[in-house]
């Protein structure tokens, strides 16, 4: 239903032109052609300058991203699938049920035609699975060398139900920390196909939308739901950090008890990682009232993308704004901020 | 995961903890080696289940920490030139040198590139006949054979267009060079067990003989490492000394033959000087004379740099296990991981990065919950 070849026609222009961001006729054929085709809907059919929406009523969340990957293309996903979940997950984490996309493209000249449907597609297919449309968007051209084939921003908006109330400040001593599932497989399947660190390996990326688990948590406990954070790049570490600091609240989690394939654990081992610093792109951390954190999990584990969810850990009230770990043998550690990149180690 | 939990067991981890209180008596001072090794024990927090009268002073074995300041210098130098790239393990990128360091290099618009095998340094300079790709070959005897195994790939291919900038470092005579100093407070070794699993552990038996010291050859499992405390201090308590092996299912006295050929091929010992330590006689490794074509220092006339070290730094003094991060006036302060002073503070093995990474910060630890919860 979805597949098929790009709708442009590839003989006249295999390859993106400088034209093809000038506002002219070639424009017009890559936005009503390409884009619209892949993600037509009718507020995207009034080619206006902006989209217009049914106005909700309540509270609207807002959030925007760029995403600059490398490689386009990686295992289980691509700069475009990437694109939706990533500012649908940002939307989701406001405890608001996305709604609607932005898309702006910046394009190298000279980018494969055929690639940018590719990616396009992706999008289209990720905007369905997550129940949102993408509404209004933009395309510039830039010249060959100046770009790296294809850089996408999205900008989302979701509305949120009455009673929620997500923000970080709400996480207090007593207070569950629960994970969606097992982490690091993002950062991990980059790294995979990253020059000069190929190695060969199953593991896919986990990008997906996981309003899904935002949305069966909040139907039923608004209330008691705190915090919702999904731990992108710096990992699950980075994002318990910077709540912990909002909240001004200690946090203590159980290495034991944080989801690990077995596959990037080893991964991690070899190339000398921390899962807890490496990128998910389809995770949820939630910072949930201790009576139902149980009874939150199972709901997470109910669900196909909750599977593996856990509780692993509390917030505190000693040591406020750090993160411990108590480790498998029992000791104890600070888990710190990510400081740059981890970088693979010597031996 | 095989191999790996097994090591990583609370009730066994306890069971340790108990027989190492069970036999000890007096005080002691152990040095572990490897800085994978310190890395072990205060990302686990063996430092802080130990009984009190074991001293943990961390050891030399931080491959880019000790790599001299001038070397750092040299890279650099190199890294910037545009026909060349540059290629290192990822460790390497953030240590700074006098002036710079590589990974700012790379973003002034060097081609500085990480690799995870110098093979696949290899590999690009035959991808890239016009361009001139270096490896930076640093490390101990566990990364020596496969960077040996670069040059002699490069050569047996005719490659001319590919070169080593070497700093390679022998443990054995950086133990020695510790147990002849007056001021070392080190009773008893954990030995690199990757080390040794390289080049054996017979080396080591003069040294143990010499000084009467118990050196015990540890892994970087947790339990590795309790176990291995818990065999130095039975000898120490038991007035033993000599090598042991607990790493046996790594390491062979003799270790891995074909790497140590392979060793012989390339190169040849040499005096080494090591990053705020000085001098060692002996203790590095450098091509050997028919495969100086492969020296990047020669190629690119680079032999000449000299460079200053912060005077700030003590690394010298930690790497020797003279002096703990925390007793360093800049620790935590003037040096972080974003502003490093010293190598120790970026490397993945270096102690001042363990320190700060895990929290054993001074004001921190007094935050630290207790163990036994």
């Amino acid at each position: 239903m979805f597949g098929g070849a790009c709708p442009l026609p590839l003989s006249d222009y295999p390859t993106v032109q400088l034209a093809h961001g000038g506002g002219g006729r070639l424009s017009q054929i890559l936005v009503e052609q390409l884009f619209g085709k892949a993600f037509s809907n009718p507020t995207l059919e009034e080619y206006h300058d902006g989209a217009i929406l049914e106005a909700a009523d309540g509270r609207l969340a807002f959030s925007t991203d760029s995403f600059v990957v490398r490689p386009l293309f990686f295992p289980g996903g691509s700069i475009g699938s990437l694109a939706v979940h990533g500012t649908v997950n940002d939307v989701a984490m406001c405890g608001a049920r996305p709604l609607a996309l932005s898309a702006g493209y910046i394009l190298e000249e000279g980018f494969p035609m055929a690639d940018l449907w590719r990616i396009v597609e992706a999008m289209r297919d990720a905007a369905i699975a997550a129940g949102v449309s993408i509404v209004t968007g933009d395309t510039k051209v830039v010249d060959r060398g100046k770009g790296d084939g294809v850089y996408i921003n999205t900008t989302g908006i979701g509305v949120i139900r009455p009673g929620v109330e997500i923000s970080p400040r709400r996480a207090r001593p007593g207070d569950r920390i629960l994970l969606s599932g097992r982490i690091a497989e993002h950062g991990i399947a980059i790294m995979s196909v990253r020059e000069g660190l190929e190695f060969e390996t199953r593991l896919v990326s986990d990008s997906v939308a996981v309003s899904p688990l935002v949305d069966a948590l909040l139907t039923r406990y608004p209330e008691q739901t705190h915090v919702l954070r999904d731990p992108t790049r710096g990992g699950v570490a980075s994002a318990l950090n910077e709540i912990a600091s909002q909240a001004r609240a200690g946090m203590r989690i159980e290495e034991g008890s944080i989801p690990l394939a077995e596959e990037v654990r080893g991964a991690c081992e070899i190339l000398g990682f921390d899962p807890l610093y490496v990128a998910n792109e389809g995770k949820c951390l939630a910072i949930v009232a201790p009576e139902i954190a149980a009874a939150a999990v199972e709901i997470w584990r109910a669900h196909p993308l909750g599977r593996e969810a856990a509780d692993i850990g509390e917030v505190v009230e000693e040591h406020p704004g750090r993160v411990f770990l108590r480790s498998t043998i029992g000791g104890m550690r600070v888990v710190d901020m990510l400081s740059g990149e981890q970088l693979p180690r010597i031996c | 995961m095989r191999f790996v939990d097994e090591y990583r067991q609370e009730a066994d981890a306890r069971k340790f903890v108990e027989a190492i209180r069970g036999v000890i008596r007096r005080p002691w001072h152990l040095m572990e080696i490897c800085g994978g090794q310190t890395h072990t024990l205060i990302k686990s927090g063996i430092d802080r289940l130990l009984p009190d009268e074991i001293t943990l002073v961390h050891g030399p074995g931080c491959p880019v920490c000790v790599t001299p300041i001038e070397q750092i210098e040299r890279a650099i130098v190199i890294a910037r030139r545009p026909e060349v790239i540059f290629t290192s393990f990822g460790d390497m990128l953030r240590v700074p040198g006098a002036t710079s360091d590589l990974l700012s290099v790379k973003s002034e618009g060097g081609d500085v590139r990480i690799v995870y095998s110098p093979l696949d340094a290899v590999r690009l300079a035959e991808q890239n006949p016009d361009r001139q790709v270096v490896f930076f070959a640093v490390g101990f005897e566990t990364t020596a054979p496969a960077n040996a195994m670069a040059v002699w790939a490069a050569q047996e291919k005719g490659l001319e267009n590919f070169s080593v900038l070497s700093s390679h470092v022998l443990v054995p005579p950086a133990m020695e060079a510790i147990l002849s100093s007056r001021e070392s407070r080190v009773q008893g070794f954990l030995a690199a067990g990757h080390v040794c699993a390289v080049m054996g552990y017979w080396e080591y038996e003069p040294l143990a003989e010499k000084y009467r010291i118990p050196i015990v050859v540890t892994g970087f499992e947790p339990l590795d490492l309790l176990q291995g405390v818990f065999m130095t201090v039975t000898a120490l308590e038991e007035g033993r000394w000599g090598v042991e092996n607990q790493y046996a299912r790594s390491v062979q006295r003799d270790g891995n033959q074909p790497a140590q050929d392979l060793l012989k091929k390339v190169f040849r010992t040499c005096d080494r000087a090591w990053r705020g330590i000085g001098e060692i006689p002996n203790s590095g490794l450098a091509l050997r004379p028919e495969l100086e074509r492969f020296d990047a220092e020669k190629r690119f006339a680079v032999e000449g740099i000299e460079a200053e070290e912060s005077p700030d730094c003590i690394a010298g003094e930690i790497l020797q296990g003279l002096k703990k991060p925390q007793e360093c006036s800049a620790f935590g302060g003037r040096c972080t991981p974003e502003h490093p002073l010293g190598a120790p503070m970026v490397s993945s093995e270096g102690a001042c990065a363990a320190y700060f990474q895990y929290g054993r910060a001074e004001a921190i630890l007094t935050a630290m919950p207790a163990i036994d919860e």
